[in-house]
């Protein structure tokens, strides 16, 4: 409504149009007004005026016409609405059709490198199969784009027995000295598409045991499952490249995920033993865009890491405990690729096991009287792991190293739901508001 | 915002640098007003003086947000929505951080639906200083009968939160309305059959209401385009919500295209979407705890893409406690700094005897462990070492919380733990305890390792405090 009317608009409009009766006009009760049957000649922009506020103006016109001494018919209309006999506002008369329609992002221009991770007998590894990261050509599950594959789930084994979360541990308590069967329960009982072994016990700190020990280890998970594995090493930045070394020989040809190269460790030397043996190599910073810039431009550059071998790790903070950092860098980090900034352009992985350091994934109940009771632990673990590994899945994290096998099934269950490869019988919800829950 | 330079705002202004608002200069405040943190009636000479009335209504203009903002209840608890101006929070910060409301029925029992709100309005999650709450209550009109309804909202409504009224029968709606004036309850919903009755509701007790259209763009925007040419300004736009498979992605990509045309500028569908994680409840999941984890992991998509308002169900710990983190995760404003500054702070009054602790100086560790330890009455010193705004664990792995790094911290902030300490004692962080050795060599005091987590400082506390010498 560009032009407001007022009331004495309204007269003078009255007293222009030289009107014995305002026929057509029906007031009802005393604050309905229907202009239905008004027909040509009347102003529309008195029409208007009334459409936008009817009722206080319906009101104002009856004592107009009753001032005026106009004559103003009052009668029952046609069909009185259902509901509210009182009013019917005129602009509520019929549907004003309109057509949805939005544009996909011209910006997205640029495709993440599709990085494959184990190599089958065809290429000269034992891998059952091959896991293909990246891809995507639209941030994650997003109809500008199909994503071209799925998320998936790496599960952790480590080469010693370490302090769990008491609702992971039950999971794990039984193979927690045997690597190779922890990483065997890992694919068969817990559906991972990857095992991750961390070589913890390398560290000077905990066992300082030696890169040959680790590289036994390493061997156990290779023989006792056949999905493409990552290989961690125990954090150290003085041991580590030697330790990630020894591994990447024993697995050479196999593809393997070596985690990690960062700026504060011998980057060059785990890259070369990427490139030596046949590996991929993840690309380690922490909740800083630059300098994940900075790493991945030092692998390509410096020491020539082809594009198909760079996966990015820019940490992942649990739920609660810095995840805005964490998703935000994600997310800027992807739509910085998709836009084409080509030292951006890899698929990420999260270590999603983090969550579990939120203490109200741990904790028997709150340290903090004033909460509200936190209820049992052994369920609020899960989720926390299944929502901090799902809000970076929405960032455009491809590959989730996961503890809590329900974690992963869920994470796995709404991740490809999204990704469009899950069938459902479809639900009918239009009685929601009556249905029993 | 159709604007987005201090310098196209400063043209609407007074630019006497008058400093009335608390800025010093006009150009000052236009920067605030176009990050979103200050607003025009600050500005008393432009809200005051006739001659600037025109420049104000043009400017409140260019400034409004793009999504509609829309409010729901009344007084303190009144919850507002939308009102967001990016589809990504980098790019300034999301306004109205999505509303919870957890869904009663008019047909439970007197005491079973009192108990239930009292649940929701009692909710708490100390988080950073502040609590955590849950929004509101969503009153199902499970009985489609207007009485039973009307008694039902009569009840809700004396706890105080923001309403909404569900139901599709304008008679039942009505009914409510009428025991609930002043209110300010969400309607919910019109939709193809009911929109008429519904709008006029809407219109005649000036209240906002939901459309409704079922996986239909179309008819969403049609009826919203039709409300808004009625008169109608609170609209909240509800593509429905499917629970599972192909269903749950149409969902997830009507949200996005419904955010992604409002924010670009189609005016007629830029209102706040609703989603119904509760349907998660309808998707046959026969274990109450999975439908419960799949109803939050509903509501967390719907919390990081574009829902505003949500209807939710379990009210189970483990669903509510992710729930109302994740809105203060993707809803905060990621313009706050990420540290506090490093130096020695004081919790009570702390004498020669108090223990030492530190920390990093990353916001949320720091506030932490600052809650953890003042809460349970602790007097202490604690010091924030400067580790670029990096948490404990990954600041020792990275390379930033050395023992070089704490000393340095100790010498700036002039405390030496020698003098200033009758047990020359330091606690550390326990994910920092590989820094035990180091540390003791370093400064030439007791180092002590404390609990992996802040929570459990009290218990350390009683334990290990004073130190056996």
């Amino acid at each position: 409504m560009a032009k407001k009317m007022k009331l004495s608009d309204i007269t003078n409009m009255f007293a222009g149009m030289d009107v014995e009766a305002l026929e057509g006009v029906t007031i009802e009760g005393d604050i309905e007004i229907d202009l239905g049957g008004l027909g040509g000649g009347f102003d529309p922009m008195l029409a208007a005026a009334l459409g936008q506020e009817s009722a206080v103006l319906a009101q104002h016109f009856a004592r107009i016409a009753g001032m005026f001494g106009y004559p103003v018919g009052f009668g029952a209309q046609a069909a009185a609405p259902a509901v509210s006999p009182a009013l019917a506002a005129p602009k509520l008369k019929d549907i004003i059709s309109a057509k949805f329609d939005v544009a996909n992002i011209a910006e997205w221009t640029t495709q993440i490198q599709e990085v494959p991770i184990g190599n089958t007998s065809a290429d000269g590894g034992s891998r059952g199969k091959q896991v293909m990261l990246g891809g995507e050509k639209a941030l994650p599950f997003f109809f500008d784009a199909p994503m071209p594959n799925r998320n998936q789930v790496t599960i952790d084994v480590f080469d010693m027995r370490i302090g769990l979360a008491k609702a992971v541990k039950e999971n794990y308590d039984e193979v927690m000295d045997s690597p190779g069967e922890w990483a065997k329960k890992n694919v068969e009982k817990f559906n991972a598409d990857m095992i991750t072994i961390h070589l913890i016990s390398t560290d000077p700190l905990i066992k300082d045991t030696s890169p040959k020990d680790a590289a036994k280890t390493v061997e156990e998970v290779l023989q006792a499952v056949d999905v493409p594995i990552a290989i961690g090493g125990s954090g150290n930045p003085q041991k580590d490249p030697e330790v990630l070394a020894k591994a990447a020989e024993v697995a050479e040809g196999e593809r393997c995920l070596l985690a990690s190269a960062s700026l504060n460790l011998d980057y060059a030397a785990i890259a070369e033993a990427a490139l030596k043996y046949d590996h991929d190599v993840l690309s380690w910073t922490q909740l800083d865009m630059n300098a994940q810039k900075e790493l991945n431009r030092k692998l390509m550059k410096q020491c020539n890491v082809p594009r198909d071998r760079i996966i990015m790790d820019p940490t992942t903070a649990a739920l609660g405990y810095g995840l805005d950092y964490a998703y935000t860098n994600m997310e800027r980090i992807r739509l910085a690729a998709l836009m084409g900034d080509d030292e951006l352009t890899f698929p990420m992985s999260s270590g999603t096991t983090n969550a579990w350091g939120a203490r109200e994934s741990w904790m028997v109940s709150s340290p903090l009287g004033q909460d509200s009771d936190w209820g049992p632990r052994e369920y609020r673990g899960p989720i926390w792991e299944i929502v901090t590994g799902l809000s970076l899945a929405l960032a455009g994290n491809d590959l989730f190293m996961m503890m809590h096998p329900t974690s992963v099934a869920v994470l796995k269950q709404i991740t490809q739901t999204l990704f469009g490869s899950i069938e459902a019988e479809p639900v009918d919800i239009a009685n929601w508001i009556g249905a029993e829950v | 915002m159709k604007i987005n330079s201090p310098l196209e705002a400063y043209k609407y202004l007074p630019q006497t640098n008058c400093g009335e608002c608390g800025e010093p200069t006009c150009m000052a405040f236009a920067s605030k007003l176009i990050d979103r943190s200050g607003k025009t009636e600050n500005c008393p000479p432009l809200i005051k003086e006739k001659k600037y009335a025109k420049k104000l209504a043009e400017l409140d203009r260019l400034l409004a947000p793009e999504i509609r903002q829309v409010t729901i209840g009344v007084g303190e608890k009144a919850a507002n929505i939308g009102g967001d101006d990016v589809l990504y929070r980098h790019k300034l910060t999301f306004f109205n951080k999505t509303k919870m409301f957890f869904d009663v029925s008019d047909n439970m029992e007197e005491a079973a639906l009192i108990e239930r709100v009292n649940k929701i309005a009692d909710f708490k999650k100390f988080y950073v200083g502040r609590n955590l709450l849950l929004d509101g209550v969503a009153i199902k009109a499970a009985s489609n009968d207007p009485a039973k309804f009307a008694a039902a909202v009569k009840k809700v409504a004396e706890i105080g939160l923001p309403m909404i009224f569900c139901s599709f029968n304008p008679a039942v709606l009505k009914a409510g309305l009428e025991v609930a004036k002043d209110k300010n309850p969400l309607l919910y919903a019109a939709n193809k059959d009911n929109w008429k009755e519904v709008g006029e509701l809407a219109l005649e007790y000036k209240v906002p209401v939901v459309v409704s259209a079922f996986n239909d763009l179309d008819a969403l925007k049609s009826l919203a385009k039709t409300f808004a040419e009625a008169g109608i300004k609170d609209i909240v736009l509800d593509p429905g919500t499917y629970p599972s498979g192909k269903g749950l992605k149409d969902t997830f990509t009507n949200f996005l295209k419904i955010r992604r045309a409002g924010i670009m500028g189609d005016t007629e569908i830029a209102y706040p979407i609703m989603a119904l994680p509760l349907t998660a409840w309808m998707a046959g999941i026969a274990d109450p705890v999975s439908a419960s984890y799949w109803e939050t992991v509903m509501a967390s998509v719907f919390t990081i893409r574009y829902g505003d308002i949500m209807i939710l169900h379990s009210m189970e710990p483990y669903s509510t406690l992710p729930e109302v983190h994740l809105a203060e995760t993707i809803y905060t404003d990621p313009r706050t700094p990420v540290s506090v500054d490093g130096g020695m702070y004081k919790v009570g009054a702390p004498d020669k005897d108090s223990p030492v602790f530190f920390t990093t100086n990353f916001a949320l560790t720091y506030y932490t462990v600052e809650s953890d330890i003042s809460a349970n009455g602790i007097v202490c010193w604690l010091l924030a070492v400067d580790t670029d705004g990096i948490g404990v664990e990954a600041a020792v792995a990275g390379g930033q919380l050395t023992s070089a790094k704490v000393k340095d911290a100790f010498e700036k902030a002039g405390f030496d733990l020698k003098t200033d300490t009758n047990h020359n004692t330091l606690i550390i962080p326990g994910l920092s305890a590989r820094l035990q050795g180091d540390l003791e060599d370093t400064l030439g005091a007791n180092v002590k390792v404390g609990p992996m987590d802040s929570g459990r400082i009290p218990g350390w506390i009683e334990k290990n405090w004073p130190p056996k010498q």
